[in-house]
Formats: C-alpha cells, sequence, structure tokens
C-alpha cells in the first residue's frame, strides 16, 4: 500500500502536473484579485488555447513550446477585448452578472469548439512525447519535467510583474482601491482589461506546456475549472502563493487519489476539498478574512 | 387578495390555451414542440424559485434533476414500484438533497458566486458517483423498459406527456404565484434585495431559504423524473451534466428572474429559436448551446430584467436611471 516504489513516482507525477494548475490557477486568481470576479470562462479558455496550440502544430509545424510567445500574446489580446467590449458592458456593476456573462461566454466558446472541431479527443505528436529521465526510483515524462519548470519560471515573472514593475502597481493600486486609483489618474478600465488579458496569457503558457502530455477536445475545460477553483478558493482568492501551493498540494492529491481510489473516484478527492474550503474556510488557508 | 385572483386567471386561461391546441391538433411536430417547451418551462420555474425569488444563483440544479430521473428509474427497475409510486419519492429524494446541499451552504453563509461554485461542485461529484456506483448502472446507464400504458406513466403518442408536463408545469406556477402573494414569498424576496435588513426585521434567512431550495429541487427532480419516462434511458452525463443546469438557469434569465411568467416566456422562447435553428441548419452539433450562450450574454448586457421586465428596462432607460 506504501511502497515507495510505487508512492515517489506518483508524488513526483502530482508535483509536475500541480505546477501547470498552479499557472492555470494564477490567471484565474489575479482576475478575480483585481476585479472581483469569478471568471468562469477561464476553463473553456484554456481549452481555446490548448486548440490553439493544436492548430499552430499540426497546420503550421511550430514546436508547442516554441509557440509560447504567440500563445502568450493572443490570449492576452483576447482576454483584453473580452474584458473590454464584453464583460466591462454587461456588468452593470454586479457581480452576478459577470457571473453569468462569463457562463455565457464559456458555453459559447465550448460549442464553437464542438461545431469546428467535433467531439473528437486530439493530440500532438512531438519527439519528445514519450521521452522519460529516471530520477530516483521514478520515471517522469520529460514534456511534464519541462511543463513543472516552465509553469514556475512564467509565475515567477507573473510575480515580478505583479509586484516590482509599474504595470503591476497600477494593477495593485485598482484592486485595492478603485476609486483612489481612478482620482490619480490610472485608466481603470484598460487596467481591469490588462488584468484580465494576463489571466488567459497565462492560460496561453499552461496550453503550451501541457498539451504535448496531454489531449484536447471541446469539453476538455470543465475538467480544469473546477480543479483551479479548488485551487484558488483553497489558496485564498487572490493569493499568488496560495494558488501556487494550492496547485501543487492539488496536483499531488489527485495523484495519490487516482493511485488508491481509481482514477474517477480519486477526483473525488479534489470536490471534496473545494467543497470543505467553502464550506469551512471560504478565505482560504493563505487568505485574509475579510 | 384581487392580485391573487389575476395571476390565477392568467394561468387558467394558460393552461386552457395549451389544452386546446393539444386536443385539436394531430400534429407530431407542434405536440413535440409543447411537450418539450413546457419540459423546460419547468426546468426553468424549478430555478426561478431559488435563483429569482431567492436571489441563490445555482449552477448545478442538474443535481436535482439528475437524483429524480435515477430515483424514478431505479424504485421502477430494482425496488419493483410503479411509476406513479416512484414519482413521489424523486420528488422527495430531490427535495432532501435540496436541503442537505442548501442547509451545508446556507449554513455557512455562502452566498452569490461561492453558492454557484458549490452547486456545481455537488452536481460533479454525484456525477463521479453515479459513474462508481453499481445501482445507478454506471457508465453505461439505465434504459427503462418501454411498456406504453397510463399505469406506467408512457404514453404513445407525446399527447400524453403533454398533460403530464402540463400538471407539474401548473404546479410550479401555482407555487410561483404563492411566492408572489404569500408571507413566505414576501421574506423570501426580502431575503434576496438584503439579507441583512430581513433578518434585522426578524426573518429567518436560514429556514427561508431552506424551503426554497426543497421546493425548487422537487420541481427539478419532476423534471428528471418525467425525463425518464419520456427517453426511457438516463446516465450520469444526461443527469448530472452541465446541460441541464445551463438550460434551466438561462431561460428563467433570458424570461425574467423573479416573475411568474418569466421562464415560461423564456423556455418557450428558447426552444423556438432552437427549433428554428435546427430547420436551418441541421443537427450541427453544439449550435443549439451557442444561441443559448449568445442570448444569455445579450440579455445580461442589455436587458438585465429579462423578457417579462422589458417595459421595467426601457423606462429606466428612457428616463435616464441607471438599469
Amino acid at each position: 500500500m506504501f511502497d515507495s516504489a510505487i508512492l515517489i513516482p506518483s508524488l513526483l507525477n502530482g508535483i509536475t502536473t500541480g505546477a501547470v494548475y498552479a499557472l492555470i490557477a494564477l490567471g484565474l486568481t489575479l482576475i478575480y484579485g483585481v476585479l472581483h470576479i469569478i471568471n468562469f470562462a477561464h476553463g473553456a479558455g484554456l481549452m481555446l488555447a490548448l486548440y490553439g496550440v493544436y492548430l499552430l502544430k499540426e497546420r503550421l509545424g511550430i514546436d508547442p513550446y516554441l509557440a509560447l510567445p504567440v500563445m502568450v500574446v493572443g490570449m492576452f489580446l483576447l482576454g483584453y477585448c473580452l474584458q473590454r467590449l464584453v464583460i466591462n458592458r454587461a456588468s452593470h456593476g454586479k457581480d452576478e452578472n459577470i457571473l453569468l456573462v462569463t457562463l455565457g461566454l464559456s458555453i459559447i466558446m465550448e460549442n464553437a469548439a464542438l461545431l469546428a472541431f467535433q467531439s473528437d479527443t486530439r493530440s500532438i505528436e512531438t519527439p519528445y512525447t514519450l521521452a522519460t529521465v529516471t530520477i530516483g526510483p521514478a520515471m517522469i515524462a520529460v514534456p511534464k519535467l519541462v511543463a513543472f519548470a516552465g509553469a514556475l519560471v512564467v509565475s515567477a515573472i507573473l510575480v515580478w510583474l505583479i509586484q516590482a514593475t509599474d504595470l503591476g502597481r497600477a494593477i495593485r493600486a485598482v484592486a485595492r482601491e478603485k476609486q483612489g486609483a481612478k482620482l490619480m489618474g490610472i485608466h481603470v478600465d484598460h487596467v481591469y482589461a490588462i488584468s484580465f488579458g494576463i489571466g488567459l496569457a497565462c492560460l496561453g503558457a499552461a496550453a503550451c506546456f501541457l498539451l504535448p502530455a496531454y489531449y484536447v477536445n471541446p469539453q476538455v475545460g470543465n475538467g480544469f475549472v473546477l480543479v483551479a477553483f479548488t485551487i484558488v478558493v483553497l489558496g485564498g482568492m487572490g493569493s499568488f502563493t496560495g494558488a501556487l501551493l494550492g496547485g501543487l498540494l492539488i496536483g499531488v492529491v489527485e495523484s495519490l487519489g487516482g493511485l488508491y481510489l481509481g482514477e474517477s473516484l480519486g477526483q473525488i478527492g479534489i470536490f471534496g476539498i473545494f467543497i470543505l474550503v467553502l464550506l469551512f474556510r471560504p478565505q482560504g488557508l493563505f487568505g485574509a478574512r475579510s | 387578495m384581487k392580485r391573487w385572483r389575476r395571476d390565477i386567471a392568467v394561468i387558467v386561461l394558460f393552461v386552457g390555451a395549451i389544452l386546446i391546441l393539444t386536443t385539436s391538433s394531430d400534429s407530431g411536430v407542434l405536440l413535440n414542440f409543447l411537450m418539450m417547451a413546457l419540459y423546460a418551462t419547468l426546468l426553468a420555474q424549478a430555478w426561478n424559485i431559488l435563483g429569482g425569488f431567492g436571489g441563490q444563483f445555482s449552477f448545478g440544479h442538474a443535481l436535482f434533476f439528475g437524483t429524480g430521473a435515477y430515483i424514478q428509474s431505479i424504485a421502477q427497475m430494482q425496488w419493483g414500484l410503479g411509476a406513479w409510486a416512484a414519482l413521489p419519492l424523486a420528488l422527495l429524494g430531490a427535495a432532501m438533497v435540496g436541503i442537505f446541499v442548501g442547509a451545508l451552504s446556507f449554513r455557512y453563509g455562502l452566498k452569490g458566486s461561492y453558492f454557484a461554485l458549490v452547486t456545481l461542485a455537488f452536481a460533479e461529484v454525484f456525477r463521479i458517483l453515479a459513474l462508481s456506483v453499481n445501482f445507478t448502472g454506471a457508465g453505461v446507464g439505465l434504459m427503462l423498459p418501454l411498456k406504453e400504458s397510463l399505469a406506467n406513466m408512457q404514453f404513445g403518442s407525446p399527447r400524453g406527456y403533454v398533460y403530464l408536463i402540463l400538471v407539474f408545469v401548473v404546479l410550479a406556477l401555482l407555487i410561483s404565484c404563492w411566492l408572489r402573494h404569500s408571507r413566505f414569498g414576501a421574506y423570501l424576496q426580502a431575503i434576496r434585495d438584503n439579507e441583512d435588513a430581513a433578518r434585522a426585521l426578524g426573518v429567518n434567512p436560514f429556514g427561508i431559504k431552506l424551503g426554497a431550495i426543497a421546493l425548487s429541487a422537487a420541481l427539478m427532480g419532476a423534471g428528471g423524473a418525467f425525463y425518464v419516462q419520456v427517453f426511457h434511458y438516463i446516465d450520469p452525463g444526461l443527469a448530472f451534466g452541465p446541460h441541464t443546469s445551463v438550460e434551466a438557469l438561462v431561460a428563467a434569465i433570458v424570461g425574467g428572474m423573479g416573475t411568474l411568467w418569466g421562464p415560461v416566456l423564456g423556455a418557450f422562447l428558447l426552444h423556438g429559436l432552437s427549433d428554428i435553428t435546427r430547420n436551418l441548419f441541421g443537427q450541427l452539433p453544439g449550435i443549439n448551446m451557442i444561441i443559448y450562450g449568445l442570448v444569455l450574454v445579450l440579455i445580461v448586457t442589455f436587458m438585465p430584467r429579462g423578457i417579462a421586465g422589458l417595459s421595467a428596462t426601457l423606462r429606466a432607460r428612457l428616463g435616464g436611471r441607471n438599469g
């Protein structure tokens, strides 16, 4: 049951998956922290990004890792436009409306993908898809290791962007005190849209790291959306550290749950954590009670 | 008292119109449309009780739908009950799941987005459980044997189903009417508009919201039971997947939340729209849901009160106030 030859690979696997989860959750938590909205279309956004990576590889032969800058910029622009042109207009200043509009957007994206690509599950082949490295008793797939490192690097860049640049200062100012920021001459709608764009850009990066070892179909985002919400709620809405640690933790829980309970029942561990945290500690492990 | 009477009169007119259409026409297309539109109406009305009158937005109403559908099937196939005996169990079971989720969520003060997420998570947990245990038939699903007779609640033509679903819809209309004019309904709407103020005035938000979710879930369970009686089949994805939750909430919001006729309008309009697109584009996968999504975004953006609240929205716009 606790044989280390099974346990350690499973743990490492969980941590590498968890890093990608963390990257996805960072985007979600940034959007929540700044705009105070729940982006329900986050999973659908990831699905679109995965199709983007897939098309770049299949049609233009661009390696997923090289597609990273394209995807990051593309998803940023998509996010910027969605927030500026659709979500902001629909909100009328009410959170419920944003929840509904992002739900509507996710339905549209998911079914547009269904229309365009049918419900087939697709994956790509790269020279390194099946490559592995041995770490101690564990064999880890190379794409997963790259994903782990890449997710950490992108997360570090994101934290630097928010903490150390003028843009980051503007974002934090708007997040904390919208009216005050406006009086200081910050263009609030612009900063909102940039934050939303950065949130989706994280998905672009995550998709590039994910696809070589994963697959894409129109429903693929559904699996991630609750996982990402779980991480964000677990780590505390708006907390970057929380999202990073929460992502790794959820990755491990999923991997161990799958090991001991089987693939489908293992997922229940995640939702169980989600419901428990929402009920008993909605501020999360790292968030302050508001 | 007078307003009570007006609502009841309109309900009688509505039922009369449906009955005249149903009895006078032999058109399969029309009867099928009525059946599915009334079914969508029931789901929207169920969601509207909690979401519209109570302001608690559930994204996982399929949870109650699926519970009703599974109990209706299992009671007949495994417990040897007749369809009519199974029906109250389906409603009761769905209501109990509703009370369970509601008691947990409301006890810990989950509101707004958090409530939406927790209902979604519960629906997902139930979907995975239904996939993992045996008595639900796991991934294969449950196939209800085809035995057409009134006693089995299975009808040879859509007409019988129209009568059946009409009963549920009228029940839901009466409940909504009661919510508009009763003390309970006034409390529920007060909680929606300002929970703290309602509590300060002596309203017990926990009990009222629990009552609302139980009613809402029971009606959703009736929808699930109806579904298996019509289609004779249920599996975890159909039962607890996001599709039904979306259908219920979009129709209620499009028609107008917290109104008596909004869910009816929304459901008939969306069903009409999806029939028209099916005729125009054929059976393209996903096109229906794209329309649902588009309509949802457009309605929230331009008509936040839905169709039933159109005149109020226009008045607010023209009057220069913020709609």
